[in-house]
């Protein structure tokens, strides 16, 4: 026991500060978050046959460099619980179900977030027998992040933005 | 492992093989039926092991389709083939020698049309995408074509008795994790039998290869499993230059071996966070996905990206590495050293830790040897099996890489076994940057004959990954198969699941992590 707290007193904080993002300080968005939804950003994201490159990316967000849930955004594990549906992979014909079944069951106004090359335009495996060539084909997207992976810090910014472009929206969908 | 010509038997089946070229000792047997299952005979009582089946449509060459096995042997890779003529789509299967062949066969099956005799007969890549009837790796089948989705059963063994019921979990999992099916019978919590379904990400790939030229496979390849792009872009890599005869500067084979022990490392370092935590740990996933990240900017600013998607070229390597990092990545390694010494002793001396570790998921090694086990799962089940050493190409050859074994078959053994592992992969990271030659990077690609076949393999961080390539003309991709090591590793866990309760699953799972993605292809 001894071992870990000396081990996490030495370690300190290591979190950097969020990125910019457009029109204002991602710290004022998240004050922002916190007053249109009260609580976090509920992020449900869907493998659509992702290489799992994209998946890295988005397991470094969640270490403490990244401080993903300082930024008032959190992971969860039902659709139904989410605010944004965060999609990976040029959606295979084999996840298409799955993936619209999850849509169907995030709460309005359902956002969404197309994370790397493959989910914007279904990158190197494009468009065939076994893949939709991206989440566009499949679902209305609000924001793509292009990268092959995008890296974490992109990855953030999108999710900042999406959420601020839809803030409006997602204050109608509390107030109702 | 089996050697050629080992017994009389041998030499008569390997009469006609011809050498195949390769990165390692690598020979191509043509078969008839009954030379097809026979060579296979020998190789089992030889103690060799299936690596991949795939096969390919060569009816417009007039040889009708073409059905592949290749077998790890003590000497080097044996590529079996057999030509089914005349119409003939059946062929000899394999899996009740070899058990990981059944589902190799049923996705052989799925995408080219030609089955195996034996019973299961549902579709493994195939859900319910495209038509039964639509074989894409047929020659008049093309990639681009689109089908509606039409929802077929899919009949999972069940399980009948009192008080068994079915827990049905996936394709969507909890966390971010690829997806897949998994069918647990339970009486209680524990688990009485456990079935996967995987293809959920099949992205056509062969298919694809076949829309590209030989200079540009290795990035599809690099984008099949991206937590293994640097091994795979290595083995397509490594089967082009053998096809090409093409010579890889010495310079660009050690910094390869560089990016590929840093991709283990990252693996390693991720896993053992996320192991703790399934644990129960939460530190341990803050304090290695820390380290992780340190790693992925290190790679970032020595090798030019976080993940190594581009880094192996055909020819060589993407980027040559700054001198300063002959100083500083040797800092970072003791570094790390250090922290993984604490983190080991905090994981060992943590009850609560051991406590789940240990005795949970176990693979006895005589279930790991009769289904196939390779890599990562095998050495944690006391085989000492590992390409790096059994079959030394450069710069392997002069590493005296330590295969890494642990006997008891656990979770426990298996995270010893990544914590051993990151201190080898940094002491030989450290032994390449001290050798590391000078000179080119790259050297141009060399012309590779129209029709010419090759294999390349590399021990990736969980196994074994091969690549079999076939020139078409003016520099096309005839065909292109990769097999990930999960195919032969997929099946040890639902063995090593039984018994066990059903919340240790994710903990069991996560201790063998397996590739969906690449293997689903
Ligand atoms: S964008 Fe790149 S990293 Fe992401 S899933 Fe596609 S190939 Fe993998």
């Amino acid at each position: 026991m001894f071992d870990v707290l000396t081990r996490i007193l030495r370690t300190g904080i290591c979190s950097e500060p969020l990125p910019r993002i457009e029109t204002e300080q991602a710290a004022n968005l998240q004050q922002r978050i916190w007053a249109v939804l009260g609580r976090a950003l509920c992020i449900r994201q869907v493998d659509a046959g992702s290489c799992n490159g994209c998946e890295l990316e988005l397991h470094a967000l969640n270490n403490p460099y990244y401080n993903l849930e300082g930024a008032g955004i959190k992971f969860v594990a039902s659709p139904r619980h989410a605010d944004l549906l965060l999609v990976t992979g040029p959606v295979s014909v084999n996840m298409e179900e799955a993936l619209l079944r999850a849509y169907e069951a995030v709460p309005h106004p359902k956002l969404v977030v197309a994370l790397g090359d493959c989910a914007a335009c279904g990158g190197i495996f494009g468009e065939s027998y076994a893949t939709r060539g991206g989440v566009s084909r499949v679902l209305p997207v609000d924001r793509v992040v292009n990268g092959c992976p995008p890296a974490p810090p992109d990855i953030l910014r999108a999710i900042l933005e999406a959420a601020q472009g839809k803030r409006q929206a997602l204050a109608a969908a509390t107030a109702t | 492992m089996a050697e050629f010509n080992a017994t009389p038997d041998f030499s008569g089946a390997f009469a006609n093989a011809g050498a195949l070229p390769s990165n390692v000792p690598c020979r191509l047997i043509e078969t008839s039926r009954e030379q097809w299952l026979r060579v296979a005979e020998a190789l089992r009582a030889a103690e060799g092991m299936l690596l991949a089946l795939w096969g390919h449509d060569e009816r417009d060459g007039g040889q009708g389709f073409l059905v592949y096995a290749s077998y790890l042997t003590a000497q080097g890779l044996l590529v079996a083939r057999l030509c089914l003529r005349n119409g003939d789509e059946r062929f000899p299967s394999l899996a009740r020698l070899f058990p990981c062949a059944v589902r190799m066969e049923r996705a052989l099956h799925d995408l080219l049309g030609v089955a195996s005799d034996q019973d299961d007969e549902r579709g493994w890549l195939r859900h319910f995408g495209w038509p039964r009837e639509f074989f894409p790796l047929r020659g008049e089948n093309r990639l681009q074509t689109s089908f509606p989705p039409t929802p077929e059963p899919y009949p999972f063994v069940s399980v009948e008795g009192e008080g068994v019921h079915e827990i049905a979990v996936g394709p969507i999992h909890a966390g971010i994790i690829e997806p897949g099916h998994f069918r647990f019978s339970v009486v209680g919590e524990k688990v009485l039998r456990l079935e996967e379904r995987l293809g959920y990400t099949h992205k056509g790939a062969a298919k694809r290869f076949q829309t590209l030229s030989l200079a540009a496979g290795h990035r599809l390849a690099a984008r099949l499993c991206g937590d293994s792009s640097v091994a795979y872009a290595w083995a397509y890599c490594a089967a082009l230059e053998a096809l090409s005869a093409t010579v890889v500067p010495p310079r660009a084979l050690w910094l390869r071996a560089l990016a590929l022990e840093h991709e283990r490392l990252a693996n390693h370092l991720g896993d053992l966070g996320a192991l703790g935590n399934d644990a129960g740990f939460a530190v341990g996933l803050t304090q290695f996905s820390r380290l992780k990240e340190d790693l992925l900017r290190l790679n970032q600013a020595a090798l030019g990206a976080r993940y190594l998607f581009n880094f192996v070229q055909p020819g060589g390597v993407e980027c040559d590495l700054d001198p300063k990092w002959a100083t500083d990545l040797p800092r970072f390694y003791s570094h790390l050293d250090t922290e993984l010494e604490q983190m080991r002793s905090i994981y060992d001396e943590h009850a609560g830790l051991q406590d789940r570790f240990r005795g949970a998921g176990v693979l006895s090694t005589a279930t790991a040897r009769r289904l196939g086990a390779l890599g990562l799962a095998a050495r944690a089940s006391a085989i000492p099996l590992d390409l790096r050493v059994d079959y030394a190409i450069a710069p392997y050859d002069r590493m005296r890489t330590k295969i890494v074994t642990q006997d008891a078959g656990d979770v426990a053994a298996r995270v010893v076994v990544r914590f051993q592992e990151c201190l080898e992969a940094m002491r030989l990271c450290q032994r390449l940057l001290e050798q590391l030659p000078s000179g080119d990077i790259h050297s141009a690609p060399r012309v590779a004959p129209s029709g010419a076949l090759a294999t390349g393999i590399i021990e990736g961080w969980r196994g074994p990954v091969m690549v079999a390539l076939q020139a078409g003309p003016s520099q096309s991709i005839r065909h292109c198969h990769v097999h990930d090591p999960s195919w032969q590793n997929w099946p040890l866990l639902e063995y090593a699941i039984l018994g066990n309760i059903v919340p240790d699953f994710p903990l069991i799972n996560k201790s063998f992590n397996l590739a969906y993605s690449g293997q689903d292809g």
